[in-house]
């Protein structure tokens, strides 16, 4: 019996609006309001509202038993959510009332803290914790970080705070000749891993409209028959991407919705495979082997690391500038301040300043509002002047 | 990084390409870009083997020696004959002949009225039956009657060298290109380093536009600076886009020790080239006066001259950014050098750059450009920083950013300097070869 590990990744980050020099000390309003409400409408109509609309039906017919999925939503992603379009949070909230959805722990503001401070990371953990108490009424056991992000020191802190597996990538560079398609366990701590089976999810997730790609088109048959495929022994199949991927990334007409529900028919019709959630998981499969991971290691790009956040200088002068501040926002109880301390950590801010035009290009350019990285460095950094002016008064 | 050398020969009987190059500037003599590509072209064609005539109007004897050879218009001996024989195509151009002003090229603030005649008036210099032409070489109020001396001259090169190839830099050869490729049927070369619409806006000189459609119309090959310049020759010239090449310009490498900082906090923003409707000074004084209140320990160079100085200068005092401006006029190559040095960003809002040469000068001497969107320089530049020319607000924020954040400059010069080992003229020279096999060989 093949397990089928479904975890969608939902999040929108509070993009900047086109924040000048001349607005340093003036102005503290920071956000594209505008965009960020027109793009997460188009999103929620493209994407969330109808794959949710599927997941839904699929969820009826064929029961929690043996259809079941995994999310986790970013703080800012639920804010936006309940900004802009609550029936998208109305429509999650369904969702997960199914009782055949697992909804999993993150990074309030989908940062990458914790390559900076233990402190931070743990308060946006909790932090998010608590919204999904308070919206879902939810209590995560399964963390993943921002865009996968794993290393040692990371499964140490992510067991402190009471969770029982993680999320990685199932890299090469990790796995070696193993796969990824076994249930793991951190090295350093009481922490099991799922690793993303990174050809199958990215044969959706990246190349499903790809004509260039030698297995274009990618039929349900045929992808079903890949993991049908797979060695006997092998029976856990982790799928991960984003979930823009059903219609914004991949668009409605390419197929992917229908190629979804069919391949989950498929999937279910021979009674070989049923789709779990990562705590199903836990309680039915045992870890093969353990792993260390000294150094970060993510889902983004071929390099699997921190490159496309923190390649080049750019990003980690912005990066770097920032999290300076943390001792001073430490002490400041103003809640506009900390609400801009959470949003200027998401992760997207830096992505934007990445460099890597080439093979990775076409990814990092959707969602992008700059023309170019220096332009969303120069942006970031007005900004950032701006927001240590006002700790500087503050304080 | 070393350049292959390619086979320079002619394919049919063996022996090295001959190339007759017709060109207006060459350095020392230098008013833009222009004698910089030519230099560098004509030094990457030597390089593979080219050999390479190349006829200026006149020669100042302080040219760089090297493998190619160089000839003014006014050594070429001519038969004394009572009238000049014009040829037919001649007649395809209006002359109007008066009060032409030529305003992007004046080298003076002034801009005189000027009268000239549409048959050549040489000032004969008679010697055994033959007489020479005399040349400014200047972009003076004569211009147009030096430009058709210059054809005059050079048309008698038909009889006297041996050439494959006839190659013509911009307008001011053309007609010396067309009058050759009809004595000799050589096939001719014609290189666009930009267009009257570069130069003058909405709003070309007439008979400058004239002479260039009759150049592109009769050229057998077109090289275009950039893509951006190949598409303008298309659509405004009506050429048939199958016979422009786009060539990139490239730097001479040099090995130069920079000067050592100042000490001093002031921070410089430079533009430089003519100050003219194309490269779009009026945006750097916009941009400058935006920045201004928030900087206070910068300032901005303007080196350049030409038809809109003037205009500038009044703007800056209406500013009240007189004491932050420096205006040095026209710069000689090492004291641009120097220049680079001081400056802490090099800015070119044009509004039409055909490729501007110079940003690819400020980059190798280490300097952060910014780059106008309409520049074909940004073709080669994926990493300059780049914005609309009309975009003030977006130019002032990229000029504070390079300033005042400490991230962009190590990682663009990292990356430009990567871009810029690219950029040589030996490649450029390999591709300009390639077109000339495409003509050389039935």
């Amino acid at each position: 019996m093949k397990h089928i590990c479904l975890y969608f990744q939902v999040h929108q980050p509070f993009r900047l609006r086109i924040y000048r020099f001349f607005d340093i000390g003036v102005s503290h309003d920071y956000y594209h309001e505008l965009n960020n409400r027109s793009l997460f409408q188009r999103i929620s109509q493209k994407c969330y509202l109808p794959m949710n609309a599927l997941l839904k039906s699929l969820i009826e017919k064929w029961g929690p038993d043996y259809f079941s999925v995994s999310f986790s939503i970013s703080g800012t992603c639920i804010e936006q959510m309940q900004l802009y379009e609550p029936r998208t949070l109305e429509s999650f909230q369904e969702l997960y009332a199914t009782g055949a959805v697992e909804l999993i722990g993150e990074t309030y503001a989908h940062s990458l803290a914790c390559l900076k401070s233990q402190k931070e990371f743990e308060r946006q953990v909790k932090k998010h914790k608590g919204i999904l108490q308070e919206l879902f009424g939810a209590a995560p056991t399964v963390f993943r970080n921002t865009e996968l992000v794993f290393y040692d020191e990371v499964a140490k802190w992510v067991a402190e705070l009471g969770f029982s597996a993680m999320l990685a990538e199932g890299a090469d560079t990790l796995l070696g000749w193993r796969s990824p398609n076994f249930l793991y366990t951190s090295a350093v701590a009481p922490l099991k891993l799922l690793l993303r089976n990174y050809r199958l999810s990215d044969d959706i997730a990246f190349r499903f409209s790809n004509t260039t790609w030698e297995e274009w088109p990618l039929t349900a048959e045929k992808y079903a028959e890949w993991i049908f495929g797979l060695p006997e022994d092998q029976n856990l199949i982790n799928i991960f991407m984003d979930y823009e991927t059903f219609g914004e990334h991949q668009w409605k007409e390419t197929g992917i919705f229908e190629f979804f529900s069919n391949w989950v028919d498929i999937m279910l019709k021979e009674k070989k495979a049923v789709f779990v959630t990562p705590t199903k998981v836990l309680r039915e499969h045992k870890p093969v082997a353990s792993i260390s991971v000294p150094s970060p290691l993510s889902w983004a790009d071929t390099e699997r690391d921190l490159t496309a956040w923190l390649g080049n200088e750019l990003q980690i002068d912005a990066f770097e500038t920032l999290y300076s501040l943390e001792d001073k926002v430490e002490k400041v109880r103003d809640s506009t301040i900390l609400r801009d301390w959470l949003l200027l950590q998401t992760s997207d801010h830096f992505y934007y300043m990445c460099t890597k035009f080439f093979s990775d290009g076409d990814v990092h350019k959707y969602f992008n509002p700059y023309n170019s990285p220096y332009e969303a460095y120069v942006t970031y950094m007005n900004v950032l002047s701006d927001f240590q002016e006002r700790l500087r008064k503050i304080s | 990084m070393e350049c292959r050398r390619v086979a320079a020969h002619i394919c049919s009987n063996g022996a090295l390409m001959k190339v007759l190059m017709l060109g207006w500037e060459f350095p020392p003599r230098i008013a833009g870009g222009l004698a910089v590509a030519c230099y560098g072209l004509v030094k990457g064609l030597s390089y593979h083997g080219v050999q390479v005539t190349f006829v200026m109007p006149l020669r100042t004897g302080e040219e760089p020696p090297n493998r190619y050879r160089l000839l003014g218009a006014n050594e070429i001996p001519i038969p004394y004959k009572h009238s000049v024989e014009l040829p037919p195509f001649w007649h395809q151009i209006t002359f109007y002949g008066v009060h032409t002003v030529l305003g992007p090229y004046l080298e003076q603030l002034e801009m005189p009225i000027v009268e000239f005649a549409s048959v050549p008036e040489p000032i004969y210099a008679f010697e055994e039956g033959k007489f020479r032409l005399e040349f400014s070489g200047k972009y003076g109020p004569d211009l147009l009657a030096e430009v058709y001396r210059y054809a005059y001259a050079v048309s008698h090169l038909a009889e006297q060298e041996e050439f494959d190839i006839i190659h013509a830099h911009d307008w001011l050869t053309y007609l010396a290109g067309v009058w050759l490729k009809h004595k000799t049927h050589k096939p001719l070369v014609v290189h666009v380093h930009a267009t009257e619409y570069d130069r003058s806006g909405e709003n070309p000189n007439p008979e400058v536009r004239a002479i260039e459609q009759m150049g592109l119309k009769e050229a057998d090959l077109i090289i275009a600076v950039s893509f951006y310049t190949r598409s303008v020759v298309i659509e405004r010239y009506d050429i048939p886009p199958e016979k422009i090449w786009a060539i990139h310009n490239a730097v001479l490498p040099k090995d130069r020790q920079p000067i050592q900082p100042s000490p001093s906090k002031r921070k410089v923003v430079t533009f430089l080239g003519r100050v003219t409707y194309q490269k779009g000074p009026e945006y750097f004084v916009e941009a400058a006066a935006r920045l201004a209140p928030y900087l206070p320990d910068v300032h901005f160079v303007m080196a350049g001259t030409g038809d809109l100085l003037r205009g500038i200068i009044h703007r800056v005092a209406q500013l009240r950014l007189g004491v932050r401006f420096s205006f040095t006029g026209f710069l000689p190559p090492a004291e641009v050098e120097r220049l680079f040095d001081l400056s802490d960003v090099y800015v070119m809002p044009s509004v039409s750059e055909p490729f501007g040469i110079s940003a690819l000068e400020a980059l190798r001497a280490g300097v952060p450009v910014i780059i106008s969107k309409q520049s074909g320089v940004a073709e080669v530049l994926p990493h300059a920083l780049k914005v609309d020319f009309w975009d003030v607000d977006g130019l002032a924020d990229l000029i504070y950013g390079v300033l005042q954040y400490k991230g962009i400059r190590p990682f663009f010069i990292r990356y430009a300097q990567a871009e810029l080992s690219q950029l040589q003229w030996e490649r450029a020279s390999a591709k300009v070869i390639e077109a000339y096999k495409s003509l050389l060989t039935p």
